[in-house]
Formats: structure tokens, sequence, C-alpha cells
């Protein structure tokens, strides 16, 4: 991101750099929070790597797949404001079925996260955008972290990020967080995008067909009056036309858009405060 | 003919795939779909699974699941 671009997406009175003298990172302990941020994208996109530099703990890093099988929480304060950070399991897609996959797809739809920032490959761009739009579609409140662009550069690939916001109409921000770029302009894009001060209007898939989309609003509405509070009524509706087993089950039981309280999983995955 | 015909170090495009629900869901996760290229990078020992390269990703399918998949060979 150019320099100008940064600032734009900041606060305007001060220059980039501000962000990480006014980070404090508060290792695990939670407490209370001002907003809840989730951590979601595919696995071995630096989730965790972008989760340690937020909180200062030590989430184990490395290049294997299903590292992060739980989620782990941390928090930091920033602008007088706390938050929560939860970094989910890796997955491709919010719509097939391993636990890894429910666990991120549960914490997105129900854990009512006030941001959910979607951590993406910038090598393997085309891949990463399909559980993208899957999350725009349920909320509008993303940000997109355009993670290994050095690897990208090395591999001459060249990145509009500008075009990409517009496209996908939420915050996006390139950053190689293994070295620290970019974890500024993360921080002004959350901060923004959880105080409302940004409006998205997010990409949405939109349906040709009348006789599904009425059948959508028909069933949204009746889970709107069943379930209160439900944010996702589409979305579900949705699922529910498609026959998943996991959803039609969460609706029978009435359990919908109860997430599974922490205690069902270790505490946290092994972190020290660092 | 089906992606499990494809030999090493060839390309194809996706046709279609012969699968449904679930296992249909996650090749279109990975980035299978009609019209998508993909090139046998390698074979393990035994000769299964097979490396694919998709969309910049490499990805290992089993010969069962790669007999599902329908493509036509790019000369």
């Amino acid at each position: 991101m150019t320099a100008q671009a940064a600032a734009a997406i900041q606060c305007g009175s001060c220059s980039s750099g501000c962000n990480t003298a006014h980070l404090t990172k508060l290792g695990i302990k939670t407490g209370s929070w001002d907003y809840i941020v989730a951590l979601a994208g595919n696995p071995n996109t630096g989730k965790s790597t972008i989760f340690n530099a937020l909180t200062g703990l030590h989430q184990h890093v490395g290049n294997w797949a299903g590292k992060t099988v739980t989620r782990a929480e941390g928090a930091f304060t920033l602008g007088g404001k706390k938050f929560k950070l939860v970094d989910l399991p890796g997955t491709y897609s919010l719509l097939s079925t391993s636990v890894d996959e429910e666990i991120a797809r549960d914490f997105v739809l129900f854990g009512k996260p006030d941001v959910t920032v979607v951590v993406v490959d910038a090598t393997r761009l085309e891949r990463n955008l399909n559980l993208v739009l899957q999350i725009l579609e349920i909320t509008d409140h993303a940000v997109i972290a355009l993670n290994l662009i050095d690897e990208a550069r090395r591999n001459n690939l060249t990145m509009n990020e500008r075009i990409l916001m517009r496209d996908l109409g939420v915050p996006v921000v390139p950053m190689t967080a293994r070295r620290g770029e970019g974890v500024d302009e993360l921080l002004s894009a959350i901060e923004q995008v959880a105080s409302r001060e940004f409006s998205a209007r997010p990409h949405r898939i939109k349906y040709a067909d009348s006789n599904l989309e009425t059948a959508i609003e028909k069933l949204a509405t009746q889970l709107r009056s069943e379930f209160d509070g439900l944010r996702n009524a589409r979305w579900v509706a949705l699922r529910l036309l498609e026959g998943d087993e996991s959803i039609i089950d969460t609706v029978r039981k009435g359990t919908l858009g109860a997430v599974k309280s922490t205690n069902h999983f270790p505490p946290l995955v092994q972190v020290e405060a660092g | 003919m089906t992606l499990n015909m494809l030999e090493a170090g060839q390309i194809a495009t996706v046709k279609g795939i012969h699968s449904k629900d679930a296992e249909r869901r996650r090749m279109v996760d990975m980035g299978i779909l009609p019209g998508t290229r993909i090139e046998n990078v390698m074979s393990s020992p035994l000769g299964d699974p097979v490396a694919y390269r998709i969309r910049n990703a490499v990805v290992a399918l089993r010969g069962e699941q790669a007999k599902l998949i329908e493509i036509e060979e790019q000369k």
C-alpha cells in the first residue's frame, strides 16, 4: 500500500506508524473487552503470525496443516479500546464438514465478532477468495489482510489492492506479517471497521432465480421469528435449502446461534505471554 | 477422460465433476471447477496419491477422487 492509501485508512491526523505506538499487547489477559475480532483464513496464510504480532503471545507458528486445531484467544488495547482477538483454525470453506471448519464457521456466524479479519495468501489469491466471498455473505464487517506480499513480489505478481478493495467493498491491507509490515495499517482498518467509522459495501452473490430468492426470504423470515437476534438468517436459509445436515440439526434442536462455549475446548492452545 | 489418466507433466482443463454433496463441495472449495486448468505435478512412490497444481496451489488427490473429475487434455 502506498503511504497515501495507508494514511487515508488511518485517522489522518497522525503519520503512519502511530498505531504500534498506541498498541498495548495484553497476551492472554482477555478479561472484558469492547470489541471481538476473529481471525479467519485458509490454512498456512499467516493467521497465527498476525495473532502473535497483535497480542504479544507465542501461539505456535509452523508450516503444517491443522496446527491451530481449536481457537486461541488473546487481547490488545488500541485507542483506549480493548480488543479480544480469536485465532480460528485454517479453512478453505465454511461449507464443508470437518471439525476445524465447523469451529471457524460457528464462530464467524454466531460468535458475533465485531470484525472478521480474513487473512489471504497473496500468491494464491484466486483460491483464497472462495473463503473471502463466503465470509462476506455472512458479515459486512470484514477486513482482508493480503499477506505474504513479499512472496508474491518474488513471484513477479503485482497486487492492486485498490481494485480489490473496490470490488470486495471492504478494506484490503497488504502485509508481510512475519516482518511486521502492514501491521499498523491492519490495526487502523480493524479500528475503523470495529467503530463502524468505515461503512462497508461488501460484494454479495446475487441469485438470478427469483424462485430461489422467494424461498430464501420465506425461510429467513421464519428463522428470524424463531431465533431472536439471528444475524445471518439469509445464510442459514440457503444452507437449509442446500440440505446442510449440521445446520438442519441445529435448527431442529433449537440450538442455532449458540456458539459452543470455550470450555468445550481446552481454554487455550498452549501459549505463553511474551 | 478423467483426471486419474493424466500423466506427469501434462496439463488439462476440467470439464465436470461426477460427485455430489459434501464431496463435490470439497472439490469446488479446493478450486476445482469446470474450466479450471489442472496440471499433474508429481506422483507419490506408489503412484497414489498424485499431486496436481490447481490455481497456483499444489493439491494431492487420491486416484479414487481423481476418477470423478472429467477432463480434456490440452495439447
